[in-house]
């Protein structure tokens, strides 16, 4: 046992001081965090100061329309266009919205200058106050009053609740699962492969660089098996971790020392209010509710053990195939049914998810081979336990077999050389 | 009581019999070689022994007990394939194999130290080992085998890739191992390297021993009696017949080169006596 430490010490120490890694755990969480910080940036960047808009209306439809806003005045102006521009622009350093008369039947034409860039929520808000305007006026002009457009409009709100065997209530909602069942399959795919191909890697390594006969007249080849397959899980689940609280780092250090006391989830919603486009507002503050309702341990659990097990699994038959063959080349025609199931379960994810009770989605999510991949994509719908625990068992005793043909085919594997090995052979070494 | 026993060994790849009932005796201190040409199976033998590769039958007794696990810690083992992690620095590797081996990290960085200033590569510690050259890699690996001086000590074509001067320098070693109580098997197909080591062979042909035994009295086992005469004549001898026989005649530059064997009991004496 002791061996074992010492073997997955080596193997962890090594990858995890590899610039690749460093890079990889950096990289990871920065463009997640990118992907968090900079909607509300974007938006923020021109409105943390006041901005102050002339509007000059030759319209005159939209005097009193604008209101003015947190950090943004609005007041008329009434001179030429140039005279204006040179006026507001220069003068004043402030924006300057000009809506010209628009001729028959074609749409509004407005124009904003200003010499900085505007920021998303003024051009958000300038919009939607003249399409409110322009709206209303066509209606009053087909002798429809807007009101009774307003009172007509209809609203639906669906929330689907899903009630269990014992009547327990919980609210749910399918988008939302939706969108963390594929991100949950698709993580385990990667994480799976990336992982396992690194066993791979490492196992033919030692073997082309004729190290593993050194090595193993010390250990057992199990030993030296089994210490790379836990040093390299140890590797990913470092990986992952640090991504977590790496994201969660840096969109705080964001928010303390770049964004001062914005909230960046209001910011947006407040940006998608701001856009006046009613649905989508709702939408995201809704999403963002489903988020928080969503049981995020229960996830993570899962996604840890189905990630451990599944990556168990193959990283032995990984490990096999490296010490089965000699060449990269010779990999392709084991590697290709090893993968199948894999590639299976990610290509039956809409069907899955379409459907995560049925019959093929249930079967699946039991066998060793597709779990990982098709119960992470099932456990956002909500899964019985029975049919968890069953899963997560045969899982382990999956990975229980296969660990112990890899450590058969890899023992003999390791000490040959110059051989092309074809099933017939490997099965000669299983029963051998 | 012989350090090492094999008796009756036989190993098969499928159809391929690998080894076929191979017994040795390895006496206590004894520098052994076990010769033989490529293919023999000379090295299933000694992954028999380190425990490598599982007999079919037979037995191996390590100081007349069957050789077990814990015992992997007092053999050294230089196999023939053989490398280092090549992105690895020299020292860390170093240090590796011999914790593998049950040494403790301190131990093992004391006892590196002094084989390192020993063969004067000190200034190799922090290097990588894809930096070294394949004779430098090899002294790194013979130090990892003997570090955590076990009893018994085996090289599988240890010589291989080395210069003359460096093989010297681990053969005096070597010796110095054996001195200090170590047990010492050699395995090779050229015999010439190991010759003035060895005190006992074996030689393994086709998955069997073929002879065994103390070197100098194979010797004179498989002697076949033939001198090589070089003189210089005019013409070549003539010896008597029924006393010698002239296997091989040659003639270069009016020096006359024959391989002469010696008939009927006739001692190397009687054939200086003729010319």
């Amino acid at each position: 046992m002791n061996k074992i430490t010492l073997i997955l010490q080596r193997e962890y120490l090594t990858r995890v001081k590899k610039k690749s890694f460093i890079i990889m755990t950096i990289l990871g969480p920065i463009l997640m965090a990118a992907l968090i910080i900079l909607p509300a940036f974007l938006a923020d960047w021109s409105e943390a100061t006041e901005k102050r808009i002339a509007v000059l209306d030759e319209t005159g439809w939209f005097y009193d329309k604008f209101k003015d806003q947190d950090n943004i005045k609005f007041y008329h102006v009434y001179e030429g266009l140039e005279a204006e521009k040179a006026e507001t622009l220069y003068k004043r350093g402030d924006m300057l919205l000009y809506i010209p008369l628009p001729e028959l039947n074609l749409p509004v034409n407005a124009q904003l200058f200003s010499t900085k860039q505007p920021g998303l929520s003024v051009t958000a808000y300038v919009k939607s106050v003249m399409k409110q305007e322009v709206e209303n006026r066509k209606l009053m002009a087909s002798g429809i009053d807007p009101e009774l457009i307003k009172a007509a409009k209809a609203k639906i709100n669906l929330s689907t609740i899903k009630v269990d065997e014992s009547g327990i209530e919980t609210k749910s909602n399918t988008e939302v699962e939706v969108g963390l069942s594929i991100l949950a399959g698709i993580m385990i795919y990667f994480f799976i492969f990336m992982f396992g191909v690194q066993v791979l890697k490492g196992v033919m390594e030692e073997k082309s660089s004729r190290i593993v006969e050194v090595i193993i007249s010390s250990v057992k080849p199990f030993q030296l098996m089994m210490g790379k397959i836990i040093g390299i899980a140890l590797v990913g689940l470092t990986q992952f971790l640090l991504w977590i609280v790496l994201t969660g780092v840096f969109v705080l250090i964001f928010q303390l020392g770049f964004a001062g006391d914005i909230d960046l989830f209001g910011q947006q919603s407040q940006m998608l209010q701001q856009a006046g486009n009613d649905g989508n507002a709702e939408q995201f503050i809704l999403v963002m509710q489903l988020l928080n309702d969503t049981d995020f341990t229960t996830m993570i659990l899962s996604f840890l053990f189905y990630f451990l097990g599944g990556y168990l699994l193959y990283a032995a038959l990984f490990a096999a195939i490296g010490g089965a063959v000699d060449q990269d080349a010779d990999t392709q025609q084991f590697m290709l049914p090893v993968s199948i199931p894999l590639i299976f379960s990610v290509a039956l994810s809409g069907v899955i998810i379409n459907q995560p009770d049925s019959s093929l989605a249930v079967w699946l999510s039991m066998i060793p081979f597709t779990s990982p991949i098709v119960m992470m994509m099932r456990i956002p719908f909500g899964v019985p336990l029975w049919q968890l625990w069953t899963s997560m068992a045969l899982l382990i005793l999956g990975f229980v077999g296969t660990t112990w043909l890899a450590g058969k085919i890899y023992r003999t594997g390791i000490l040959m050389y110059g051989k092309k090995v074809d099933y017939a052979e490997l099965w000669k070494w299983i029963r051998g | 009581m012989p350090a090492l026993q094999t008796i009756n060994v036989s190993k098969s790849y499928g159809n391929f019999k690998a080894l076929d009932k191979v017994s040795i005796e390895v006496g206590k201190q004894s520098i052994f070689g076990l010769l033989g040409p490529n293919g023999a199976g000379k090295t299933t033998l000694l992954r028999i022994i380190n425990m490598i590769s599982v007999m079919d039958e037979g037995k191996v007794l390590l100081n007349g007990k069957p050789v077990k696990q814990s015992d992997i810690r007092n053999i050294g083992y230089l196999p023939e394939e053989r490398g280092l992690y090549k992105k690895m620095k020299v020292g860390e590797q170093a240090i590796y194999l011999a914790r593998l081996k049950g040494l403790g990290k301190q131990e093992a960085i004391k006892g590196l130290k002094e084989w390192f200033e020993k063969f004067d590569i000190t200034s190799w510690w922090n290097k990588k080992v894809e930096e070294l050259s394949k004779g430098m890699q090899q002294k790194i690996q013979f130090i990892a085998t003997v570090l955590h001086q076990p009893d018994l000590l085996i090289f599988d074509e240890p010589f291989s890739g080395f210069d003359p001067i460096n093989v010297n320098l681990l053969k005096d070693e070597i010796l110095k191992l054996r001195e200090k109580g170590a047990t010492i098997i050699f395995s090779t197909h050229n015999m010439a390297s190991v010759e003035e080591l060895c005190d006992h062979i074996a030689l393994i042909d086709n998955s069997k021993t073929i002879l065994s035994g103390e070197i100098n009295e194979v010797k004179q086992r498989f002697k076949d009696n033939v001198f090589e005469v070089s003189y210089r004549s005019l013409s070549p001898l003539s010896l008597p017949a029924g006393h010698f026989e002239q296997v091989e005649t040659q003639q270069q530059n009016g020096v006359f080169v024959s391989k002469i064997r010696l008939l009927n009991g006739n001692k190397p004496n009687d054939l200086l006596q003729q010319l």
